[in-house]
């Protein structure tokens, strides 16, 4: 029977090997999805994970890619991991990020055709306050009714899609458009676009915000006091609150700072590679992000590679649509057994697990079942 | 705009119809939460039984089949959450949100060559005598057999809690895990049992979907149905009677919304679509701010990993 003890300590080593336990169990497991599929498991593996950054015919395309997808992963997921670890579920950052670009995508085709500097800086904080405002509604309930947020949050992604759709079909549609669905192009004009810095690297503002968001973030979680509190509150909910954290502060805090990361990162992804509002702009980074932030452990230099990595699966996931003709749901199949594998290794990480084989137990304090 | 159009009877039958999906899963969630287990894959074992139970009817062309294996389905997602959560500890938020995740992605794998289809019909069942009285016969008795099982289920788990052994033993697990350890009763076999349960319960609402509600089978096509589900739970307090009255009050503003877009009223085709989400946070939020008041609550052991063994 499995036995399982706490440790007194978080081992340090397991802490960074069980990401990667996890990540080679999905390869073996994925290669049994791919293999039942009728594909070769190895080609598609190495599709995947190796040839959008080694392959000399893939890479050119591929590693701007990779960096362009990484991105809005980073941002949404360093906010999610906040509140996941004071136990705030915000599962809703698909429609945060929806919110964020509806605001700024407002702001700059309201001052269509303006050619000004101030354009775009507007436009971030349009996005900011569209992430944060979609994120108030479910903390201000859980903090006033003690609604749960996660239900709250989850149903506000299917009300921000209407909104979208009515957006890119009604009042944000271009008139120029000859009556198809989507608003102006975003990306072509200059005082909102986000281009990329350097050609063929695929870095845009964006890139650089969500670097700098992780140092930043990674600075703020070890040495700040909120970001102590943050923590507390996880592991010990009862010592936080005699120690005077005030919870309702943390609620706040949390799905702000989650909402406004997420409406960011809508914004750069409007201005930049997407360039226009329609009804197909959200393509699940808020889901994914999820993913990310447990990949990452909740940290946010982890946070960085695993938006990399899950980056690489989305981008090395086309590659193998493209030559293998996988289907792109196979590879949805395979971030979620990701996210079993490590939510299933993080027991490792905390407990001492021991197989006790036999009937007889050499240890008389352990019950057996 | 003309509301003579709408025949009344057939509305409220055709209601229950559009509430049977949303009712079978949040009964099997109601029992696993009653056992402490909060299980969010809700809406990923409802699109997997919904695929399973198509493939099945349309390679069989067996609805009963169908129905069967939709179930099946389900509980084979369950099985990987209880896997997880009971023996590898593993936080439930989490797992449930990656079952969820999971059971769309597989199920759009499963059923890129399925749609566009037709599945064979699921017969409504005319009960004698009663199906031929007025109104009522059409409200009630001309309804196919998902349906009267739904409710058949309500009556079983309203006994299960209320008058039964095991509903008792569940509910002691479910309310402190520790204790019902402590008085001999295996907590993690338990949770299993329940969460399969759910598992089997919500798959067959997604089959219901993909057989009879819709019935066809397109990506994502529960559409938040699972999630919805899971704020019933919430708002009927933990209770199988107020679960019936809610997913059927739900059911009636899915059909209204549908009714009124396909009326071509003035409003806004997409802001009647948002209108059943706006409608469960709103009472997910009047029923949070009554429980302050109320002694209404959660089990006390709810979403928490069980780790004594």
């Amino acid at each position: 029977m499995l036995k399982i003890e706490p440790r007194k300590n978080r081992s340090n080593f397991l802490e960074v090997s069980a990401p990667v336990i996890a990540v080679i169990l999905t390869m073996i497991f994925g290669g049994f999805l791919f293999l039942s599929m009728g594909k070769n498991p190895f080609e598609a593996i190495k599709l995947i994970f190796w040839d959008p950054i080694m392959s000399p015919t893939f890479s050119e395309y591929s590693r701007p890619q990779l960096v362009i997808k990484a991105a809005p992963l980073i941002l949404i997921a360093l906010g999610l991991s906040f509140g996941f670890r004071a136990n705030i579920w915000n599962i809703g950052a698909e429609g945060q990020y929806i919110m964020g670009a509806l605001f700024s995508g407002s702001i700059g085709l309201a001052l269509y055709p303006l050619d000004a500097w101030f354009i775009f800086p507007l436009m971030i904080l349009g996005g900011i306050i569209g992430g944060i405002f979609w994120a108030m509604i479910p903390a201000i309930l859980k903090i006033k009714f003690n609604t749960n947020e996660i239900l709250v949050s989850l149903m506000l992604v299917y009300v921000a899609e209407q909104i979208l759709a009515l957006a890119s079909v009604g009042f944000l549609r271009n008139p120029e458009g000859l009556g198809f669905p989507g608003s102006r192009d975003l990306s072509k004009y200059p005082s909102a676009s986000n281009p990329e810095l350097i050609a063929n690297s695929g870095i845009h503002v964006g890139v650089i915000c969500s670097f700098i968001a992780v140092v930043f973030l990674t600075y703020f979680l070890t040495y700040h006091r909120l970001g102590f509190q943050i923590k507390l509150i996880g592991q010990a909910p009862k010592a936080a609150k005699f120690s005077g954290v005030n919870v309702n502060y943390i609620i706040i805090f949390c799905l702000g700072l989650s909402g406004g990361l997420a409406g960011i990162a809508g914004m750069f992804e409007l201005t930049g590679p997407a360039g226009l509002i329609n009804i197909d702009f959200n393509v699940g980074y808020g889901f994914t992000a999820i993913i990310v932030a447990f990949l990452g452990r909740l940290h946010p230099i982890g946070i960085l590679f695993a938006g990399l990595l899950m980056s690489l699966t989305y981008v090395g996931g086309e590659l193998a649509q493209f030559m293998l003709s996988i289907p792109a749901a196979a590879i949805q199949v395979f971030q979620g057994m990701l996210l079993f594998f490590l939510l299933s290794t993080d027991l490792l990480v905390s407990y001492k697990v021991s197989f006790n084989l036999g009937t007889n137990n050499s240890n008389p304090k352990s019950k057996s079942e | 705009m003309d509301f003579s159009d709408i025949n009344f009877s057939l509305l409220i039958a055709s209601l229950i119809v559009a509430a049977t999906p949303i009712l079978l899963a949040a009964l099997g969630e109601l029992v696993a939460e009653k056992s402490g287990v909060l299980n969010l894959g809700v809406e990923g074992m409802m699109i997997f039984g919904a695929i399973s139970g198509f493939i099945i009817t349309i390679e069989t062309k067996n609805p009963w089949l169908g129905f069967l294996c939709s179930s099946i389905g389900g509980m084979l997602l369950a099985s990987i959450f209880a896997v997880v959560t009971q023996i590898f500890r593993a936080n439930q938020v989490a797992s449930g949100l990656a079952l969820t995740l999971f059971g769309l992605g597989l199920s759009a794998l499963l059923g890129q060559s399925y749609t566009g289809i037709k599945p064979v019909a699921f017969p409504d069942m005319h009960i004698p005598i009663l199906a031929d009285i007025p109104v009522i016969g059409i409200i009630l008795f001309q309804h196919d057999f998902i349906v009267y099982f739904s409710i058949f289920v309500v009556f079983l788990i309203y006994y299960l809690f209320r008058n039964s052994h095991f509903g008792l033993i569940i509910k002691a697990v479910g309310e402190n895990h520790d204790s019902a350890h402590a008085l001999g009763y295996n907590v993690i076999l338990i949770r299993f049992f329940t969460i399969l349960l759910g598992g089997a319960l919500a798959g067959l609402g997604g089959g219901y979907l993909s057989l009879v509600r819709v019935p066809q089978w397109t990506e994502g096509m529960t559409a938040g149905a699972g999630w919805i589900a899971l704020a019933l739970v919430v708002f009927a307090s933990w209770q199988p009677f107020r679960l019936l009255i809610g997913a059927y009050i739900f059911g009636g503003i899915t059909l209204l919304q549908l009714n009124l877009q396909a009326l071509g009223l003035e409003i806004n085709v997409a802001l009647l679509s948002m209108s059943p989400y706006l409608v469960t946070i709103g009472v997910l939020v009047f029923m949070s701010a009554r429980r302050n008041k109320n002694s209404l609550e959660a089990p006390k052991s709810l979403g928490k990993t069980f780790f004594g063994l």
